[in-house]
This record gives structure tokens, sequence and C-alpha cells, in this order.
């Protein structure tokens, strides 16, 4: 009964997490493609560490500039849904095991969500 | 170098880094790392940053494919994430104030110490363990598909041990941008005792969601570059599920050697540019 319903929740995860990286590439991918229409001869420079600036280091700068169709804001916006997707992972096991009734896993699914949150919302208000 | 050139060079780059990676069951990041900051003369903090949106890609990709196989237990999975995530955090605090000469050392010193770690002779792996009270409790013995047919069951052991380990590969993981899948691997192989395949596809599935923990602070310090990231991200995404189709039927000792390999060279060629200080 119980290996049953874990069958379902890893099925389900594993849908999510193709999901998640599917879309992902594919928005990485077109950013890519527009950043390199407009500066693929220019000359890149990361051997000095600046800091990405202000608006692509969150979520709030990057959607900001994808109204004017940035494209690194769009390759930014791809490499957060990225993030976003173990994330999803884990808030899908927590549906998984409250379905299973499962207590115990439910409140460590719980610990290990908290503390993603407080990386992504609470560390610097990344997002 | 023109952007165009850099980004063929790094797709090329990264999509063997990725396939090999996967392969060996340590993430893409372990060698990108050293492949950004040794041969495209990139500072340690851009790579560090694009390696680690890499490795939360390799681990996505790659797990979504052994979940379906039922190779990885995610109880275990879910159980050592509090390990790691609580880590991974104090790895990514701590490689903001870290000097980068120093981060070039201790990413070296990881690397040989992963090599060493998968050289030593791995003792025939113990079949029908006794069940151990606490892994019983926390519902963590699982079968997998064995090569034989049919399900093989396992017992988890030393679970303590395992936990611990975990929370040292989640800071390693913070401070370097990397999945540390070969601790990872090498806590539930030694100390938890489970089958090979098992603990490659379970810390797998593992390192995307220790990476998201410290992806946060990497995001909001400045180090996930967009134009560098994107071809990264796409190459070692590539390579990784190319190898994840490998990995069903390869043989482990021959990936084993392979990895140790690459990983030694790299791993001196980084405490080289560490102490030199040819490193950004």
């Amino acid at each position: 009964m119980i290996r049953w319903s874990d069958r379902k929740i890893e099925e389900i995860v594993g849908e999510i997490l193709r999901a998640g990286v599917i879309v992902s590439a594919l928005v990485v991918f077109v950013g890519g493609f527009l950043y390199l229409i407009g500066n693929a001869w220019a000359r890149p420079d990361y051997h000095v560490f600046r800091g990405e600036p202000a608006d692509l280091k969150s979520l709030g700068g990057v959607l900001h500039d994808l109204r004017r169709l940035h494209a690194l804001a769009i390759i930014q916006l791809g490499l957060l849904l990225l993030i976003a997707t173990p994330v999803l992972r884990v808030v899908a096991s927590i549906v998984g095991f409250v379905a299973e009734g499962d207590r115990m896993y439910i409140s460590f699914t719980a610990i290990v969500l908290s503390i993603l949150l407080y990386s992504l919302l609470g560390s610097g208000s990344a997002f | 170098m023109n952007v165009l050139e850099l980004t063929v060079l790094l797709l090329l780059g990264s999509l063997t880094a990725g396939l090999l990676g996967s392969l060996t069951g340590l993430g893409g990041g372990v060698v990108l790392v050293p492949l950004l900051t040794i041969f495209f003369k990139v500072d340690i903090r851009y790579a560090i940053g694009a390696s680690l949106v890499s490795v939360i890609a390799t681990s996505s990709g790659a797990a979504a494919a052994y979940v379906k196989e039922g190779f990885s237990n995610i109880r275990i999975g879910m159980f050592l994430e509090i390990a790691t995530t609580v880590g991974a955090l104090c790895g990514a605090f701590l490689s903001t104030v870290v000097p980068t000469k120093v981060l070039a050392i201790i990413f070296g010193l990881v690397l040989l110490y992963s090599a060493y770690l998968s050289r030593k002779p791995r003792t025939a792996q113990e079949r029908d363990l006794p069940p151990d009270p606490l892994a019983t409790k926390l519902k963590m013995n699982g079968s997998f598909p064995s090569e034989e047919g049919g399900f093989r069951r396992y017992n988890v052991q030393n679970v303590p041990a395992g936990f611990s380990v975990m929370f040292g590969a989640g800071a390693i993981s913070g401070l370097l941008g990397i999945g540390s899948g070969a601790v990872k691997v090498l806590a539930m192989d030694h100390a938890m005792k489970l089958p090979f395949k098992v603990s490659t596809t379970t810390s797998n599935f593992m390192i995307g969601v220790t990476a998201a923990a410290s992806a946060g602070i990497y995001l909001n310090r400045g180090y996930i570059d967009p134009g560098l990231a994107m071809p990264v991200v796409l190459g070692v995404l590539s390579g990784s599920l190319l190898g994840a189709h490998i990995l069903m039927r390869a043989e482990t000792k021959v990936l084993r050697l392979l990895f140790s390999l690459v990983i030694v060279a790299l791993g001196v060629q980084m405490i080289y540019a560490g102490i030199t200080g040819n490193i950004s």
C-alpha cells in the first residue's frame, strides 16, 4: 500500500523535474539566441569580478527588464525558473506525503522547504 | 575572443563536463569550475555561480529519468536534505567572505580528496544486512530493480553518520558551487551501505535541492552572470542527459578510474593556481 503511493509521488516528482528543466532550458536558449544576435562580436570580460548589476540580482529587477525584452533578463528568468524547479519538487513531495498521511515525512519535508524559502526570500531578498 | 567564439567553446567544454559529471555521479560542477578558471580565465566567483545553476540543471534533468526507473530512494533523499540544505546555507555565506585564492586551494583539496575516496578499494557490497532500528523507524529501507531481474531489497545502516557527512557535503556544495556528489555517494555507500546504483541516483536527486539552497544567496551577491551561465547550463544539461542514458548500462569500475584521473589533474592545477596567485 505504502509502496504504491511512493511510486505515485516519484512519478509526479519526475514529471515536475522534467517540465521544469525543459521550460527553463528553452527560456535560457531563447534569451541566449537574442543575446548572441546583439552581442556576438563584443569582447567579454569575465576575468575581473564586478558582480551583476542590481536589476539582474533579483526577481523584481529581472521582471522589470523583461518588459523591454532585454536578452540578459530573459536568460536570467530561465535561470530563476531552473532554481525554482527543485523547490517545486519539495512542495510536490509535501503534497504526496500529506496524501499518504505520513506525518514524520511531512515535517521533514517542511523543514527542507523552509530552509529553501529562507535562502530565496529571506537571505537578502533575491526574489 | 569575442562573445560568439567564447559561447561556442563554453558550450563544448560544458557538454564534456556534463557527460563526465553524470557518468561518475558527481554532477558537472566539479570539473566545470577548474575548466572555467584555468582554461577560460574566468573569475572564480562567476565560475562558481555558473557551475551552481548548471548543477541544478544536471541534477533535475538526470533525476527525472532515474526517478522513473525506480533507483532513487525519495525518503532517504528528503531526510538527508535537511542536513545538506543547512550545510549549503553555511557554505554560501562563508564563500562570500573567503578570499578567492583560498577558495581555489580548498577546491583543489576537495578534488584530490574525492579522487582519493573513489580509489579506495571498494569492499564487496554487503547484502542482506539486518534492519537497523533507526532506519526502520524512519522508513528508509527499500528495494530497486536489480541486474539479475526482479527487485532487490536493502536495509539502510548507520543513519547518524550519514546525516553528519551530508552536512559537510552541503557546506562544500554551498562554498564551491558544486554538487559534491562524491561525498554524498560515499556517505551513502560506506556509512549507510546503500547499493551503488541507489546511492548514486539518490545523491544526484538531492544535489538540485542542495544547490537551490545556496542559489538565492549567490544570485543576490551577483555571482550568476547570464551571458556566462547560458552556454554553461545548456552544455552541461545536454551532456548530462547523454550520460544518464549511458549510466544505466555502464560498468562502474571503468567510470571510477576515469573520474579519479581527471579529478587529480584538475585538483593539482587548482591548488597550484591558488598558491601562485594565478587566479582572479
